[in-house]
């Protein structure tokens, strides 16, 4: 399934901030966590983390260090701050209304209106 | 096994390489999403792909990178106007290795400048004068063997260069009021600086890439020195007013401390600076002569219009041939530091039309003042300084003249960029022998007057 890209933008922030919650991360390990959780769904432009990662760490969201991998390159580790956790919750409430906005506007079309299709030309 | 691994790292070798030149993205973030490619790159064959096709997708799956440059760039504005991390943070890679260099640039300026302190408290100044390169020099070639970890060969035929030419400077009868030992002074800077020029290269003097750097090296450390010159005298001036205020003369200190140590250290400071910079910020020296070819043209073209015009050529005084020197040494430095810049592939264009022209000017004037010039040396004989200048002169014009025809060959598409390129680099110990010249062997031919 593809996933518009405005949407994808829009849920990155919390997404990220969301796996940084669950303990520290590096770049690949969160790609590869939005793929697990998504289950393949959400596939993002790998590249494109890394300067969201550096806007976070710029506002002071996400902290940052440098360590090895096990193999002995440069790693950068991701680590949320209590800023960041603020700005996690904010973000769950706003989705949280919008995903239950949706879900009404969604219930009263999937069931059938009374008036059926007649009223449904009314708004064309 | 092996085959496909040094596949894969050249391949990553190359992908760096091209991610490199996107400005605003980082070597750190580099190394971070290189992290990321090899990761990717190891589950994708963990899958049953072969290292290629593995990398291809790893590749791809991280996105077009003109678009991730652009997001790095809204989020770091800053990198675009490039920034001088002299010293890193503590905990960049590196950092330690930045340090030990400091405290090497450092001691080697204070030891110039330790150098010139004792030159000026014991020698006069003519013996000064002419001791001035050698003084500081081997400190920046100690500075560049240092950086290049020179062979101890090498270091040993530096050392053995540096000291031949202070005996012959030191230990010649010259005759104080003569003027061989004016032109040992004027020539001598050229072999110590062809000598940091050895140090700079790293004992792989043939290489013309390597020569063409040390051009670009001298260029950018005549620049950063003025610049340098530049705000030290505008921060002596402040101490000086304030210092004034409450009866406290400078002065002194000044001239026994400050000039001393400051003007040696600076040029040492200067080479650290370049050295630290390179990919940094944009060269200057290539950007200055842009502005002025086209003005130097015009300024060659008026000089000739005014010289034959006026035609008193046979009254000149000898001053003339030091000053044409001048005008070429410009007009070479001028067409030099546009070169060493140049993309060699791209086309010609008007710049090198531009530069054509200044080539033909500077040749018109240096014809009609040289043949002058000829006549007055046939009347009246040859003096060391009409020789040491004429020499210099004949040097000058052929590299002129065979730049300008190669030039030529290459705006008229006939010639690749290359063989300029390669004539530059190849003329330039030419001046440094012709130097060694003057200095070591006048003064013998001439007795020493």
């Amino acid at each position: 399934m593809h996933i518009e890209k405005d949407l994808v933008a829009a849920s990155a922030t919390p997404l990220v901030l969301g796996i940084l919650a669950e303990g520290e991360s590096y770049g690949y390990a969160i790609a590869r966590r939005v793929a697990e959780l998504s289950d393949g769904h959400m596939e993002w432009t790998d590249g494109m983390l890394y300067p969201l990662l550096h806007r976070l760490e710029r506002h002071g969201l996400v902290e940052a260090s440098w360590g090895r991998s096990e193999s002995g390159r440069r790693r950068k580790h991701y680590a949320i701050t209590a800023a960041g956790r603020e700005t996690l919750a904010e973000r769950q409430a706003q989705w949280h209304v919008v995903s239950k906005t949706l879900n009404q506007a969604w219930e009263a079309v999937s069931r059938p209106l009374p008036g059926g299709p007649a009223t449904a030309g009314g708004f064309a | 096994m092996t085959d496909s691994t040094t596949s894969l790292e050249t391949q990553v070798a190359r992908w760096r390489d091209y991610v490199h030149r996107h400005r605003a993205i980082a070597p750190a973030d580099v190394d971070e999403m290189e992290d990321h490619l090899r990761e990717r790159v190891a589950d994708l064959t963990a899958t049953g792909l072969d290292d290629d096709e593995a990398f291809l997708v790893a590749v791809k799956r991280l996105g077009r990178l003109d678009a991730i440059s652009r997001e790095f760039a809204r989020e770091h504005s800053e990198r675009l106007w490039k920034q001088l991390v002299l010293v890193p943070d503590a905990d960049d890679a590196g950092s330690s290795e930045a340090r030990r260099e400091l405290t090497v640039v450092l001691t080697l300026a204070l030891g110039a400048g330790l150098a010139v302190k004792l030159g000026t408290t014991f020698w006069d100044e003519s013996t000064l004068l002419r001791n001035a390169g050698l003084l500081v020099a081997p400190f920046l070639a100690g500075y560049l063997a240092w950086k290049r970890r020179l062979t101890w060969r090498t270091l040993g035929m530096l050392g053995a260069a540096f000291a031949v030419l202070g005996v012959v400077l030191n230990a010649y009868p010259f005759d104080p009021s003569g003027s061989t030992v004016v032109l040992a002074a004027v020539h001598a800077p050229v072999v110590p600086w062809a000598l940091v020029g050895l140090a700079y290269v790293g004992g792989r003097w043939r290489s013309s890439d390597r020569r063409m750097d040390f051009v670009r090296f001298t260029g950018e450390l005549a620049i950063y020195v003025a610049l340098i010159t530049l705000g030290s005298g505008v921060l002596v001036g402040l101490t000086f007013g304030l210092l004034g205020l409450v009866d406290v003369d400078l002065e002194p200190a000044l001239e026994q401390w400050l000039i001393p140590f400051g003007v040696p250290g600076a040029l040492i400071v200067a080479a650290w600076l370049v050295e630290a910079k390179q990919q940094v910020v944009e060269n200057m020296a290539p950007v200055l002569t842009r502005v002025f070819t086209p003005l130097t043209t015009v300024m060659l073209a008026v000089s000739f219009t005014v010289l034959v015009a006026v035609g008193g050529l046979t009254t000149v005084d000898r001053g003339l041939l030091l000053l044409l020197d001048a005008v070429l040494i410009l007009v070479l430095a001028l067409l030099l530091y546009s070169i060493s810049a140049r993309d060699p592939l791209a086309r010609p264009g008007l710049f090198d039309v531009l530069q054509l022209a200044m080539v033909v000017a500077a040749l018109a004037v240096d014809t009609v003042a040289l043949t002058a010039m000829l006549t007055r040396i046939a009347e009246f004989g040859a003096s060391p300084n009409k020789v040491a200048a004429l020499g210099l002169n004949l040097l000058l014009l052929v590299h002129l003249v065979r730049t300008g025809w190669l030039l030529a060959g290459f705006c008229r598409r006939r010639r690749g960029f290359g063989a300029l390129e390669t004539w530059q680099t190849a003329y330039l110990p030419v001046y440094a022998a012709w130097a060694t010249l003057v200095v070591v062997a006048f003064p013998v031919v001439f007795g020493f007057a």
